[in-house]
């Protein structure tokens, strides 16, 4: 890939060529993107292809605070959301930047978009945001996982058995009821992440659909990265019959 | 009659006064005798300095054993500091109509993050959330004086003050000089944008303190002590 960035670069950034791919897979909890980041890594690797697996939060540098401010929720919106860039930014240079620059395809779940929508969301201007995150790379691909509220509400009880608080955004006090901030939350979301689409060339992947047919078109998105050609779109196909039907079937024939 | 006027800047009744300069300056002993001088006049007071939260240093401590930090995460580290600071300790006082004297402030960033190579222009976006003070001090002196005052208080000179990890020499002092040297220069090169009132720092505390109160008289004319507030309606 290119090394390029949003807006002013890292200082100390490589210039020119980076030999791995940076692949991001985004969308809201519960929009499947844990499972497809573990479905396409494995994939990947399958075709040989180096993998290193990144995400939100996992810095070594700050993770640990960020976890501790969540507990506590005394970290102001302006304060939490550059925490949030310190954890991006360590990981971009410590870890994805190394990676790319030695090869490898680093496949991230979630990136820039999320904090930014979330810092928006929570009275940051678009521009500032934008501006914060001027020095993220350029993914070579930018997979959006899109699922109506309705499906992620129900994945997101069905997973944890309750609304979480921060993804219901309850530190916003938009409604008392966890039930309605939640709605009313990702609706904001949503309202962000729909100017970002075009402006960072996301390509929107229908998840309101099953894990398997997800694959299947983000594998088509994924192939010309690599010089392949994209497996043929099915068109008007029955999904792939799976569990009791299958083997139903497979024991009649 | 002396009602709170909201500052053209930031719009709050309150009032922002900075101090800024290189370690050893002065500014730190200049900031606290002109808040004495505010209280003894009746003026409602609050004093903030740059001091690392523990947030703040206990991951620099950790990024540093681990050689993790960069410039980039360095500048993120302290601007999420300075926003706790501001939103926590800064814009509460000034909203109340205070004065508030802050011992450095997001100049201290702008200076230190371009002396560690990150663009100018990124860094002031990201302290946009800061607003422009009512008045900034800037103590102007050449830096052998403050490495002579340094070297005088015994005091330890701190790895990041020194610039050390950029690696611009082997020894402390000399990379203190140099790295002092670099944020003099980003200080006088901001200065008329940032639109400071530039102290000549090496004269002595009583001239200088004198030449702070007598600067501040116009921007104190109409403001309120804190007897007039109790008095008002």
């Amino acid at each position: 890939m290119t090394a390029r960035t949003y807006g002013t670069g890292l200082p100390g950034m490589p210039q020119g060529t980076l030999g791995g791919k940076l692949i991001v897979i985004e969308g809201a909890d519960g929009s499947g993107r844990t499972t497809e980041v573990a479905l396409l890594k494995d994939a990947l690797e399958v075709e040989g292809h180096a993998v290193v697996d990144t995400g939100l939060r996992r810095s070594d540098l700050v993770s640990a605070e960020i976890d501790r401010a969540k507990q506590g929720h005394t970290l102001g919106a302006t304060t939490m959301a550059l925490l949030y860039a310190v954890d991006f930014a360590d990981q971009l240079e410590n870890k994805m930047i190394p990676a790319l620059a030695a090869g490898s395809t680093v496949l991230a779940d979630r990136y820039i978009y999320t904090l930014m929508a979330r810092a928006i969301v929570r009275g940051a201007s678009r521009e500032y945001a934008r501006e914060l995150y001027g020095f993220a790379l350029q993914p070579d691909l930018v997979v959006f996982l899109d699922a109506r509220p309705e499906i992620l509400l129900h994945r997101a009880i069905g997973k944890y058995g309750s609304l979480d608080f921060w993804e219901s955004g309850m530190d916003l006090s938009l409604s008392r009821d966890l039930f309605e901030s939640f709605f009313l939350y990702q609706a904001r979301l949503s309202r962000e992440f729909d100017w970002m689409r075009e402006e960072y060339a996301f390509h929107r992947v229908d998840a309101n659909r099953g894990p398997e047919l997800v694959h299947e078109e983000v594998r088509r998105l994924v192939a010309p990265l690599y010089g392949m050609k994209p497996p043929p779109r099915p068109v008007g196909r029955e999904p792939r019959p799976t569990g009791d039907r299958a083997r139903r079937r497979a024991a009649s024939s | 009659m002396n009602a709170e006027r909201p500052s053209p800047f930031h719009g709050y009744p309150g009032r922002l006064l900075v101090f800024e300069g290189l370690d050893g300056s002065g500014k730190s002993t200049q900031a606290a005798l002109l808040g004495k001088w505010l209280s003894a006049q009746g003026y409602r007071v609050f004093f903030t300095e740059w001091n690392s939260s523990d947030l703040v240093s206990s991951v620099i401590r950790r990024g540093k054993k681990k050689g993790l930090l960069t410039p980039t995460t360095f500048s993120l580290l302290h601007a999420t500091d300075f926003a706790d600071r501001f939103e926590r300790k800064i814009l509460p006082p000034l909203r109340a109509g205070y004065l508030v004297v802050c011992d450095r402030y997001a100049h201290t960033a702008f200076v230190r993050d371009a002396a560690r190579g990150c663009d100018p222009d990124w860094v002031r976006t990201i302290y946009s959330f800061a607003p422009r003070p009512d008045r900034a001090f800037y103590f102007r002196v050449p830096v052998s004086v403050t490495l002579r005052r340094k070297l005088a208080s015994r005091l330890k000179i701190n790895y990041y003050e020194a610039g050390m990890d950029l690696g611009l020499a082997d020894s402390v002092e000399e990379s203190y000089e140099r790295f002092q040297s670099r944020l003099k220069r980003e200080y006088d090169r901001i200065a008329e944008v940032d639109r400071f009132a530039v102290v000549d720092a090496i004269r002595p505390v009583e001239a200088v303190q004198a030449e702070l109160r007598a600067n501040l008289q116009p921007l104190l004319a109409n403001f309120p002590t804190g007897a007039d507030l109790m008095h008002d309606g």
